[in-house]
């Protein structure tokens, strides 16, 4: 097929402005950039062609800037049946199942409103899944806040909690877990990472490409109004002053319809009339128009006059660019319009036939009969601006020497200063306002073990089911400190902490959080970090199979963190077997798995206690991590182990009090005799490690010695305190006092 | 025990309660479609939890108000039992087959968490499996199950026994500590006059299975099989 030519040029609407430099500097595209759209049109555009190319040329939309690097990740395996590239990725879960998952940024709009900007990133996401025919079955975030001082923190963390439970639980899919730290580098721009993970049986997967010569192209969903005109421009750019005034580019969302959408949708999927199928996410109809077009190298012919509209005088320009929610783009099969408007109309659905497909490989709109726009759609995608930025390694620093770092005076009060941290203290103020038991599947609830485990409902007639294990992670300071030991230690912890449920991991969702790209050090960051994640998805075939990138998150010069937040999925084939973190009986032994040398470098024990945030992060020896973990994971779906902590933020003592808390009971432990400086061996974040409770301790070590991994019985559970031999003794009591203070009294604090 | 369960937009824990009466009963309740003002005679209306129509006015005033609500109505007065949980609570109150009203939680917050409930009485098709005052732990998930009536109103639920569940303490203590929500007399269910129909805020479906929440709320569902087998 070939791209048919121009015959005349679109017509001009009354009040259309003319282009001017301005207006393409106000659209966000570089001289250059405009230069390249006047090659590929011919022509000056007009406006709403100028709105598309600015759209679907931002960073949000064509990943310019990191195309390059994000190629450089693993992106199959046998399981993989779709990688990057489509709404989510999909991967085989057994039993002719396929999960289906994805997490996507939702930072700028929700920084400038949290409830709705945090509300409608649940949307877009869940979207994204249920579009490819799954039905979601459970949702996790990442969210990462200013220092708690700062006078926004507090605003942002209420509207942005808020608005995921808002949202989440109106669907009715549990929101089972994630992760929430504080840190001022967020100050100016948080992150709201969301992520989905549907169900769909294998031979019933929906993907967006278009075809069919005719066929007709059918709107669904909400009704289009002025909302979010020039939301993916405007998450391509950094922060300054005037940000606030962006407001009205923030999205608003209705839970209730994406409820209906879901279910028509559902249905509709049910039959066979659907032949291509695309949620309108950033870039709105934009985006979704194109990439089906493109997708199946064919052309459009769109009406806009024929979008239904919820305002009055709307114009095709901001028809083209809304990014109003809860709406979708269908390619039907011919004649079946009718089988599917009954459908949406039982669930009172706006319902539109807009447009068929053509060969022409053309673009072209139309408003009330005329021609308004007629872009050729393969340059638009192909000769899109992909950028090599000039980029920058961050410098390995040097290793701490752990006798630098002074040992607490008191090992009790370092303990509570350290569970009752912001990074540490409960999150419970934060997930109880979300409903993570609808759906009856979910097996461990938040904070009761390292990933979320959630039962898969059966289609065979097997004794056990399956459950699906789910986790999200990120060290920033790590990442910070050297983006390529932090980069593979994110997905290492991800892998660990589905390990450390007895799930086989399988794949991950990347959502990687960066600062303007335009300076060499932040590329620089974002190049370490692919590099770091790359190895270790290979190491531990653990394949990238959807992503999102979020870059300009900086104001006035400050960036974030870099925070290549790490999402990942795994599968047990017997939910019965799998355990948790709690320590619920007495007289087991505690095992720790793996070596340990007592490396405080980047340690949070550094950072609460002395203010410190310096030295190497903690090596991550890949092969030691493998070896580790299936050692570890065979050992729990043997029946072995009774519960299961893997050792991270705040290291061995800040776990084995995290087990504590979660089962209620008490533990006593001893150092080692080779255990070195205590407060390396017990706050050291040395990686690869696992804490176990175990009826059968010696067992245990002895298995673990014949699969070459360092293994130690560290003491046993009970009583109603925490007991490190010569140290300190702390009664559960206390230490949940303070642990579930800090959170309740932020929020409740006065302003 | 033939159950039918009603399916609003916006419900969404109508598949946990079929769930949970098929694994009881081993039969799949009918699911009712609230635009159908009639349905096939069962012994059992349930009213399940969720958004109904987004819960964008009063939560449950517009379902209230549904065709099939006013034959649910019907068959109530006919004496068919309905079961109202969270959503359905508020549907069924809001639809005047229940006295008193639920407003918003006293903290301003949506709350999902295990909760302890004490039974108040074993005299009812739906609470016959439970002893009085045994404590049951479910979990609650709503943002309005604050209950509220006027005094005469709950001097006359206190002395007919029409209150079915109060939050509790985990060692049955009925005080401010349990009670999620602010509930009045920490009311968590009621029944109507002649007890066939219990509105609950908590989710006993979501406690049917030893690894997905325990096993209390079990009992309300073995009960009702029993009374209207």
């Amino acid at each position: 097929m070939t791209i048919a030519q121009e015959k005349n040029p679109p017509v001009k609407l009354p009040n259309e402005p003319t282009i001017t430099p301005q207006i393409v500097a106000e659209h966000g595209l570089a001289p250059d950039e405009y230069e390249r759209l006047l090659k590929i049109m011919g022509r000056t555009p007009t406006m709403v062609e100028l709105g598309i190319f600015s759209a679907m040329w931002s960073e949000h939309c064509s990943y310019k800037s990191s195309k390059v690097w994000l190629k450089k990740l693993p992106t199959s395996a046998p399981w993989v049946i779709q990688g990057p590239g489509e709404n989510a990725g999909v991967i085989d879960i057994g039993d002719s199942q396929a999960a289906i998952f994805k997490m996507e940024s939702h930072n700028h709009p929700s920084y400038i409103e949290p409830y709705q900007g945090a509300a409608t990133g649940v949307g877009g996401i869940l979207r994204d899944v249920f579009t490819m025919g799954a039905r979601p079955v459970a949702n996790l975030n990442a969210l990462r806040f200013g220092d708690p001082s700062h006078p926004k923190t507090r605003h942002l963390v209420s509207g942005v909690v808020a608005g995921i439970g808002g949202y989440g639980n109106c669907m009715g899919i549990p929101t089972v877990g994630g992760e929430t730290n504080f840190h001022a580098a967020y100050n100016g721009n948080i992150l709201v990472n969301a992520m989905t993970v549907g169900i769909a049986p294998t031979d019933k997967i929906f993907y967006a490409a278009a075809a069919g010569l005719g066929n007709p192209m059918v709107y669904v969903g909400s009704k289009t109004g002025r909302d979010g005109i020039h939301g993916a421009t405007m998450s391509s750019t950094e922060f300054n002053e005037d940000s606030e005034s962006k407001r009205p580019t923030v999205q608003v969302g209705d839970p209730f319809v994406e409820k209906l959408l879901l279910e028509a949708c559902l249905e509709l999927m049910a039959t066979d009339a659907i032949v291509a199928i695309q949620d309108m996410g950033a870039a709105g109809l934009t985006s979704s128009s194109f990439e089906m077009a493109a997708k199946g190298g064919l052309g459009l012919e769109m009406a806009l006059d024929k979008v239904p509209m919820r305002e009055t005088g709307m114009n095709p320009y901001e028809l083209m660019l809304s990014e109003s929610q809860e709406r979708m783009l269908i390619v039907l099969k011919p004649g079946r319009e009718d089988e599917a408007r009954k459908i949406f109309e039982k669930w009172e659905l706006d319902f539109a036939v807009i447009g068929h497909l053509t060969d022409t490989e053309r673009m072209v709109l139309s408003w009330h009969g005329e021609i308004v726009g007629n872009i050729p759609i393969p340059p638009l995608v192909t000769e899109a601006p992909m950028y090599e930025r000039p980029w920058t390694l961050t410098p390995l620093p040097p290793v701490l020497d752990t006798a630098k770092v002074p040992a607490p005076q008191d090992y009790k009060a370092s303990l509570l200063a350290l569970m009752g941290c912001p990074d540490l203290a409960s999150k419970a103020w934060i997930w109880h306002q979300y409903d993570h038991l609808i759906m009856g599947n979910t097996a461990i609830r938040p904070q009761d073990g390292d990933a979320a485990l959630v039962r898969v409902p059966q289609t065979t007639k097997a004794s056990s089911h399956k459950g699906l294990a789910m986790t999200s992670d990120c060290t920033p300071r790590y990442v910070q400190a050297h983006p390529e030991t932090g980069g593979r230690q994110a997905v290492a912890e991800a892998w660990r902490n589905i390990t450390a449920t007895g799930a086989q991991p399988l794949a991950v969702t990347d959502n990687m959080n960066f600062g303007n790209p335009q300076k060499p050090e932040i590329m620089g960051q974002f190049a370490g970090a692919i590099m770091g994640m790359a190895e270790a998805c290979k190491m531990l075939d653990f394949p990238v199979v959807s992503g999102n990138v979020s870059l300009y998150n900086e104001t006035e010069g400050r960036p974030i963190l870099p925070t290549p937040t790490i999402g990942a999925v795994g599968v047990i084939d017997d939910i019965s077997k799998a355990v948790g973190s709690r320590l619920r009986t007495a007289g087991q032994a505690l095992v720790l798995i793996g070596a340990t040398q007592g490396w405080l470098g980047q340690s949070l024990y550094l950072r609460e206690l002395y203010s410190r945030e310096e030295g190497a992060p903690p090596p991550v020896d890949l092969a030691v991590e493998r070896r580790n973990g299936d050692f570890v994971r065979g050992e729990i779906v043997g029946g072995r182990v009774a519960a299961c902590h893997d050792l991270s933020d705040g290291g061995l003592l800040v776990a084995l009090a995290e087990m504590c808390l979660a089962g209620g009971t008490g533990a006593t432990m001893k150092l080692p005799a080779d255990a070195g400086a205590p407060h390396g061996y017990l706050y050291g974040e040395d990686q690869g490690r696992y804490l176990i409770a175990t009826d059968d301790g010696n067992a245990l070590v002895a298995a673990a010695a014949a699969a070459g991994v360092p293994a130690t019985v560290l003491g046993y559970s009970g009583g109603d305190s925490l007991v490190v031999e010569g140290l300190l003794a702390l009664p559960i009591a206390e230490l949940r006092a303070v642990h579930e203070a800090w959170l309740p009294a932020y929020m409740n604090s006065a302003a | 025990m033939k159950a039918a369960v009603l399916v609003f937009p916006g419900s969404n824990r109508e598949g946990d309660v079929a769930q949970a009466i098929e694994l009881v009963t081993g039969r799949r309740p009918t699911m009712v479609w609230h635009g159908d003002g009639d349905f096939e005679k069962v012994d059992l209306i349930v009213v399940p939890g969720g958004f109904s129509y987004g819960d964008y006015l009063r939560c449950g005033a517009m379902a209230a108000q549904s065709p099939v609500m006013a034959e649910v109505k019907k068959r109530a007065a006919q004496g068919v039992p309905v079961l109202g949980i969270c959503n359905g609570f508020q549907i069924v109150t809001e639809a005047g087959l229940l006295p008193g009203t639920l407003m918003r939680n006293s903290h301003l917050k949506f709350v999902c968490a295990d909760v302890h409930l004490k039974v108040e009485t074993s005299q009812s098709l739906f609470t016959n499996r439970y002893q009085a005052g045994q404590v049951i732990k479910v979990p609650v998930a709503h943002a309005e199950g604050n209950y509220f009536a006027d005094a005469d109103t709950m001097k006359r639920l206190e002395d007919r026994g029409q209150i079915a569940f109060r939050y509790c303490s985990p060692e049955g203590a009925v005080d401010g500590s349990g009670n999620p929500n602010g509930s009045s007399s920490n009311i968590a269910g009621v029944f109507n006059e002649t007890k066939t129909v219990l509105g609950l805020m908590p989710h006993p479906e979501n406690a049917v299975e030893p690894m997905f929440g325990g096993t209390d709320g079990k009992g309300l569902f073995e009960g009702m099989v029993e009374a209207l087998s």
